[in-house]
């Protein structure tokens, strides 16, 4: 057996991390070599930070570092994870371009609680966006620094070398040159930057914007990576948890008389947690199905039909607008044709194929933890909090992650793991079913949106007053040029109202983004329609933002649009929106099965810009999957409830998409190398509900003002 | 029931002793520390935990260990025992995974399916693929792989 997350770490072997260090112990732990640390933002208020939530185990007045280790490779540090969305490719080409390495000299550590800086999570398409900038900042520094050893040992002036592969040599001599390796040699060197050092620009980029496949692909497809479910350690034991049958339900009585029998079953309860245990994991759950309990349930009323008057009585007061300009009454007044719709969309749920896990090693008042997370900063606090010990004794090693979405933020497994870890005295995995997971998910909040809008009898729209219930205000605020506009968000994709919604919700993969696109573009389109103009053509009539209008060409050219007023009978479809800074564009091609109801996205093509793709392949594949992913909650996907008890607990009444659904999909990147990089891994799900309520309607003249869009709701729009 | 299970396990006789009720995908992932092969269901529907037994897919959450008494069975890592198979090749020419959990059941499925249907046309591969779920939505690069693996002459059994 191997050892844990050897697949993982390539290069830890030689670093043993371990709990509180000073400045000293901790470049000792890394291994020697040049290491650059880069602050971003106030040094001060991040160690003020660190220091609030307990210490971290090293120094913290960084939030990135490199090392350049004494062999010539190079080490990138990240508390971000890999969980399907490529960091673990992109960022070292991130590094490799501005330190001046050849890529494949670049390792990565992800997620390390004791190695890597300080890391919020990994969520809201970051990794490159937020994340990158830092790391290149780093490298840049640290090629400063080895042009200036380099000075000094070649003993030339800084200004006459240049930096290339791993390399510094002698621009008019090139034969006069010194590695990398040979710089670090015997050396541990600390820099720290403050001042931005220059970043390359996108025209002298040789790493960045080339295609990359995926560095771990070879241990995915061989079954070598390690996720945490696959950790083994000795004496461990595989935890079953008891489920209520409904949230809020409170346990009457409890008989483990029958599930103790089993050989080997161990029955912990501790307060509201009841688990079975055992070393195989298997027993473990059948014992745990032999657990007699009795609960009394809580009445709401609520299902998932009626949720949405409940929700809609309930709302949180609007905040401060979002946006707002002009006056919507003379806006009104402008109108030639008002509108007025609502938009509902239901909960859904992430459903990653791998399930909450974790496991927990507590020994001698320190913690090991491995997690399937987003947050693994996060859950190191948790885990402290919840054994009593400080943050500093608990080291979180990252596994590879079978995908989050947004909800695996949350860490319920984990501190479940550790309260039975230290009440057995041995190392507890959790893994969840998957009726745990359904259960226990923080589903995608049900929201509203209604939109009153007007336009000229030229198709000039001219007021647009728009009102988002329990989704937030993400890609909410409309780029359209319109003279009198309003926004509000009443509360956000957190929930809103915490005593609205029946269960927990949450974040699920660009949240928001996809309530509030399906709405706007949805509502976009019913006016382009009633003008009787083109909806490309109507939209890039409203549209002066340039970009926007060329991502629009840009897929438009792709699918090969031509011109015609909805409904034409061809079930074609566009939406175009803003994801943090990304732009997508999208057009879809459906047919619809008129007695059944059923939809077939038969293409979809997806143009992107996100400033400049670090790893063109990587992102064409997040595009992909953006899209195929996106199908799901457009046509399938729903939680069914009943009071505070969930309906659909596995993928046989919860459908995602499979492969019978597939389109043919096509891609278009884009870059504007004069913007930012911005993120990824999420903007193109955003029009997916859009661009197929557009389509059917084009298809049939049948508009769906609801999410999913089920056969029995097709249907029922149609007559 | 306890028993002495006897079986051919990538390539090698497998004797164990153990209750012969539990389902394969525990006995391999705990007693034989194959953790290749994942859970991701419970009830069949998903697809992750798919190894062969006589060639053929099997979920293994759903096959008690009695069943493949004297069988030959080979999980994802049997696969590559003496080198890559070509369709793993091929998943990493097309970069057909995202996180890689259902990777493994992708291809045991796949790789079933070139064994029986060396030539597959894409209906026949989309239908050999319906039971194996993608979150991610690497549908479209698995597809691909599976195509270009059917048209390299190496693909089929590995001996």
């Amino acid at each position: 057996m191997s050892e844990p997350n050897d697949s993982k770490t390539p290069v830890v072997d030689e670093i043993q991390a371990s709990a509180t260090l000073n400045r000293r112990e901790f470049l000792k732990l890394l291994g020697g070599g040049i290491i650059v640390f880069v602050t971003v933002g106030d040094a001060e208020a991040l160690f003020q930070e660190q220091a609030r939530r307990g210490g971290i185990g090293y120094p913290a007045d960084f939030n990135a570092y490199l090392r350049i280790g004494q062999n010539g490779r190079v080490t990138c540090f990240t508390g971000k994870i890999e969980q399907g969305q490529g960091p673990m490719t992109a960022l070292p080409q991130m590094l490799a371009e501005d330190l001046e390495v050849p890529l494949d000299s670049v390792d990565i550590i992800l997620g390390d609680t004791d190695l890597c800086p300080w890391d919020m999570g990994t969520f809201g398409s970051q990794c490159i966006r937020a994340f990158g900038p830092v790391l290149r900042a780093a490298a840049a520094e640290a090629r400063v620094v080895l042009t200036e050893l380099a000075s000094e040992k070649l003993k030339v002036p800084a200004d006459e070398l240049q930096a290339k592969d791993g390399t510094i040599f002698v621009i008019k001599n090139p034969a006069s040159r010194v590695t990398y390796a040979e710089l670090a040699q015997g050396k541990t060197i600390e820099r720290h930057v403050t001042v931005k050092p220059p970043l390359k620009k996108p025209a002298e980029f040789k790493v960045i914007g080339k295609p990359q496949l995926k560095r771990e692909a070879k241990d995915k497809i061989t079954g070598k990576a390690q996720y945490a479910g696959d950790i083994r350690l000795p004496g461990m034991l595989y935890a079953r948890v008891l489920r209520p049958p409904a949230h809020g339900a409170k346990l009457k009585k409890m008989d483990s008389g029958e599930a103790t029998k089993l050989g080997g079953v161990q029955v912990i309860q501790d307060g509201d947690l009841i688990a079975a245990l055992h070393p195989y994991p298997d027993v473990a759950g059948a014992a745990l199905a032999l657990i007699k309990a009795d609960y009394d349930l809580p009445e709401t009323g609520l299902d998932d039909k009626n949720i949405f008057d409940h929700l809609m009585k309930n709302a949180p007061p609007p905040g401060k607008p979002v946006a707002e300009g002009g006056n919507l009454a003379e806006g009104a007044k402008l109108a030639a044709t008002s509108f007025d719709e609502t938009y509902l969309n239901s909960y859904v749920a992430h459903s990653t194929i791998e399930t909450h896990t974790a496991l927990v090693d507590f020994k001698d008042g320190k913690a090991t933890v491995w997690a399937s997370t987003q947050a693994p900063f996060r859950l190191k606090d948790e885990i402290a909090q919840t054994l009593g010990i400080p943050s500093q004794n608990v080291h979180v090693i990252m596994p590879f992650v079978g995908a989050g979405f947004g909800g695996k933020t949350r860490n319920t497994q984990a501190v479940q793991a550790a309260r039975l870890a230290k009440l057995v005295g041995k190392p507890v995995q959790v893994a969840w079913t998957r009726e745990d997971e359904f259960f226990n998910d923080t589903f995608r909040p049900a929201a509203i949106v209604k939109i009153k809008s007007g336009i000229t009898n030229s198709g000039q729209i001219v007021f647009w007053d728009y009102e988002v219930m329990y989704a937030g205000n993400r890609s909410s605020e409309q780029f359209y040029s319109i003279p009198h506009h309003r926004t509000v968000a009443r509360g956000d994709w957190g929930g809103g109202a915490p005593s609205a919604h029946p269960f927990d919700v949450g974040a699920w993969r660009a949240p928001g983004s996809n309530t509030n696109v399906f709405a706007r573009e949805s509502q976009i389109d019913i006016m382009a329609a009633k003008a009787g103009i083109d909806p490309l053509e109507f939209r890039m009539m409203n549209l002066t933002d340039k970009r926007m209008q060329r991502i629009l060409k840009a897929v438009a050219d792709k699918f090969g649009w031509s011109p015609a007023k909805a409904p034409s009978g061809r079930g074609v479809g566009v939406s175009c929106a803003d994801y943090n800074g990304t732009y997508v564009a999208a057009m879809a091609e459906v047919s619809v099965d008129k007695s059944s109801g059923r939809i077939q996205v038969k293409r979809a093509v997806c143009s992107h810009d996100s400033g400049v793709a670090v790893n063109p392949e990587g992102m064409a594949l997040q595009i992909e999957g953006c899209l195929t992913m996106g199908m799901g909650y457009a046509l399938t996907e729903e939680v069914h409830f009943k009071g505070r008890q969930i309906l659909d607990l596995n993928f046989d009444s919860y459908q995602i998409p499979r492969y019978s659904w597939l389109p043919k999909i096509e891609t278009v990147i884009i870059d504007s190398p004069e913007l930012p990089i911005s993120g990824g891994g999420e903007p193109a799900i955003i029009n997916m509900g859009a661009v197929i309520a557009n389509a059917i309607f084009d298809a049939t003249g049948a508009r769906l003002f609801q999410l999913p869009m089920t056969p029995e709701r097709v249907k029922a729009a149609l007559k | 029931m306890q028993e002495t299970i006897q079986f051919q396990l990538n390539g090698k006789a497998v004797r164990l002793d153990v209750d012969s009720d539990r389902m394969l995908l525990w006995v391999l992932r705990t007693d034989l520390g194959l953790t290749g092969a994942k859970f991701g269901c419970g009830e069949g529907y998903c697809g992750a935990c798919t190894v062969l037994v006589n060639n053929e897919a099997v979920r293994s959450c759903q096959t008690p260990v009695k069943t493949v008494k004297g069988k030959t069975v080979v999980t994802i890592e049997g696969l590559s025992m003496s080198g890559l198979h070509p369709l793993q090749e091929a998943f990493i020419k097309h970069d057909a995974t995202q996180c890689g959990f259902c990777t493994p059941g992708m291809v045991m499925t796949a790789y079933s399916l070139l064994l029986t249907n060396p030539k597959p046309s894409q209906k026949e591969i989309l239908n050999a693929m319906e039971g194996n779920l993608c979150r991610c939505g690497s549908h479209t690069r698995v597809l691909q792989a599976i195509q270009t693996a059917a048209a390299s002459a190496k693909a089929g059994v590995r001996k």
